[in-house]
């Protein structure tokens, strides 16, 4: 009862303390957002002319060609969401073993269980809220620039009138959590590895998968272990999206098939490889000390 | 019941036994030193103590096994197990919250009280700390710390003399109450000797001395002998003798000191003369329950 009642604000006080240690999980989406404003104001001087080209086009094309820049500022985010969190999970395990302070955390009364999931929560619960909420904000700001350039031109309205902010939130927001759980074995075995190796968790994370496709493409000649993992890299999207409508790359609603991505198998066996992954790294941080 | 209690405690790494078949009863409110050479096996046997190394054998600290229960022994055992394992990019503010955050028995305004004495500041990160504040730091936390047994393994190596004997007046007066139950280790044994309630020698992973520091006082006799009854003096069976300034300088263990009086000048031994003697004695004393 007294454990039940003290784990909550363990769980909690050890999520912020990953926060305090790797401010990355922040900082990196947010330069990455300002980087991609300062483009966008640098290029804005060419706006009206391309809005004009733009607005000749026919109408799909034309949404396309105006969302564009919003689905871009998406698409960055999520990329470099992804690249922070297995950056993350590698040195989440590793480093409290390089700098020693394991043997302090491991002083105070935190299970290893909190431990490692509070460090798995962060890809998987705290990174994605946080990506949605920088590429709303710089989506939003986008949205004021465009406007602003484009009203001496009164091409303001088109914008508006082509650019639904919501509509492209709640895509975002689906987006942002089907990826997150289609990476999850992912980040459950980068988290496994910075526990295991002592050093080069990079190089231990990436290349026995990578030598195992090689090994498999030259004794075999088949490609069945570097399709899996390229499908668990970019696959998320073939079943969370119904691409088929049409060929550009902005979503509708209409096109998020939530149904047919929870009946993916892969989705299931990669969530199923993640829990084992992260179970594994539980139990493995009990014997690991000072490196 | 006893703090610490072990049984036939052992531990293994491949082909090297770290510790042997310990037996040990360590009992509420002592002092004790574990004092061993390099590689005696004190910091495996603290660290089975500690929950943070797989054993043999049986152990029970605070009625509990360590290496399952961990993190519930850890609301009443603090340990320093090192210098400079305190995170060097977390901020002393957000350490005070943080350890506030998950130790149920943390009083934060005794960590305050004690940092107010201290040059170090609430903004500052640990690595702009000195390695002497580091310690200062860490000891802050853990006096701050309302635990049963405090384990100290080397809490003083590489600070200067003036911190390490501020760390020891500080955890005698403020920390240590007669209840609590403190294991230290260290090399510095001059420093801890008027600290200690208890004496521990260990070494190749056995005790090879165990013994209460009254014990010690009146078991052991150290005799700067009278060039004239140097014979008289051998034939008594020193359990060490060493040379100082040209003088004999004799080990007794259990001599009657009167007797020892007439041969020469007596003095009770520090404890690292009795190491000296007893590690490198190829006969160990008798160990004493």
């Amino acid at each position: 009862m007294n454990a039940k009642i003290d784990n909550k604000p363990t769980f909690y006080w050890s999520v912020k303390r990953e926060l305090w240690e790797n401010k990355s999980i922040y900082f990196a989406p947010a330069i990455v957002a300002a980087v991609i404003l300062f483009g966008a104001l640098i290029s804005a001087g060419h706006l009206p002319e391309r809005r004009r080209n733009a607005m000749l086009l026919d109408e799909m094309r034309r949404r396309a060609a105006i969302e564009l820049p919003y689905d871009i500022v998406a698409m960055v985010l999520i990329v470099t969401a992804f690249i922070v969190g297995l950056f993350y999970c590698l040195d989440a395990l590793h480093g409290e073993r390089r700098d020693r302070s394991i043997l302090f955390w491991k002083s105070l009364p935190v299970s290893d269980r909190t431990s490692v999931l509070s460090k798995a929560s962060i890809p998987l619960l705290v990174l994605p809220p946080i990506i949605f909420a920088i590429a709303v904000v710089t989506q939003f700001i986008l949205l004021l620039i465009s406007s602003a350039v484009l009203l001496p031109s009164g091409l303001a309205g088109t914008t508006w009138a082509n650019f639904n902010l919501l509509r492209e939130s709640v895509v975002l927001l689906y987006s942002i959590s089907v990826i997150a759980l289609w990476h999850a074995p992912i980040y459950g075995w980068a988290l496994l590895i910075s526990g295991i190796a002592r050093r080069a968790t990079f190089l231990w994370a990436v290349i026995p998968p990578f030598v195992i496709a090689i090994f498999e493409k030259i004794t075999f000649n088949t490609n069945y272990i570097s399709s899996l993992l390229k499908n668990r890299l970019f696959g998320a999207g073939d079943t969370a999206f119904d691409f088929q409508m049409h060929r550009s790359i902005s979503v509708d609603l209409g096109q998020l098939t939530l149904g047919r991505f929870l009946a993916t198998p892969g989705l299931w066996i990669g969530l199923i490889f993640a829990v084992a992954f992260i179970f594994a790294a539980i139990r493995l941080r009990r014997y690991r000390g000072p490196i | 019941m006893a703090t610490i209690e072990a049984h036939s405690l052992r531990k293994v790494f491949g082909t090297t036994v770290a510790v042997d078949n310990v037996d040990l009863r360590i009992e509420e409110g002592r002092i004790l030193g574990i004092i061993g050479p390099n590689g005696a096996g004190k910091t495996t046997m603290l660290n089975a103590i500690l929950g943070l190394t797989a054993y043999q054998g049986e152990l029970k600290v605070l009625g509990r096994d360590p290496w399952a229960e961990r993190d519930q022994l850890m609301r009443d055992v603090s340990f320093i197990a090192d210098v400079a394992v305190l995170p060097r990019w977390i901020r002393v503010s957000d350490l005070l919250d943080y350890v506030e955050g998950v130790h149920p028995r943390f009083e934060r305004a005794k960590a305050e009280s004690f940092l107010a004495k201290t040059e170090i500041k609430h903004g500052s990160k640990v690595r702009q700390l000195s390695k002497g504040m580091v310690a200062q730091l860490h000891l802050a936390l853990v006096m701050a710390i309302d635990a049963k047994l405090l384990v100290l393994d080397e809490p003083t190596l590489g600070l200067d003399i003036l911190y390490r004997k501020q760390f020891y007046d500080s955890l005698l007066n403020d920390y240590f109450d007669g209840k609590r139950t403190i294991i230290v280790t260290t090399h510095q044994v001059e420093e801890v000797q008027d600290v200690l309630t208890d004496l521990m020698f260990i070494n190749h992973g056995r005790i090879v001395l165990e013994c209460s520091m009254e014990e010690f006082e009146s078991r052991y006799v150290e005799l700067m002998v009278h060039p004239d009854h140097l014979a008289g003096a051998r034939s008594l069976k020193p359990i060490n003798e060493r040379q100082l300034f040209g003088r004999s300088v004799l080990l007794f263990d259990q001599v009657d000191r009167n007797q020892l009086a007439a041969l020469g000048d007596v003095r009770t031994p520090t404890i690292a003369d009795l190491f000296v003697a007893v590690m490198t004695n190829s006969q160990k004393p008798e160990s004493t329950q």
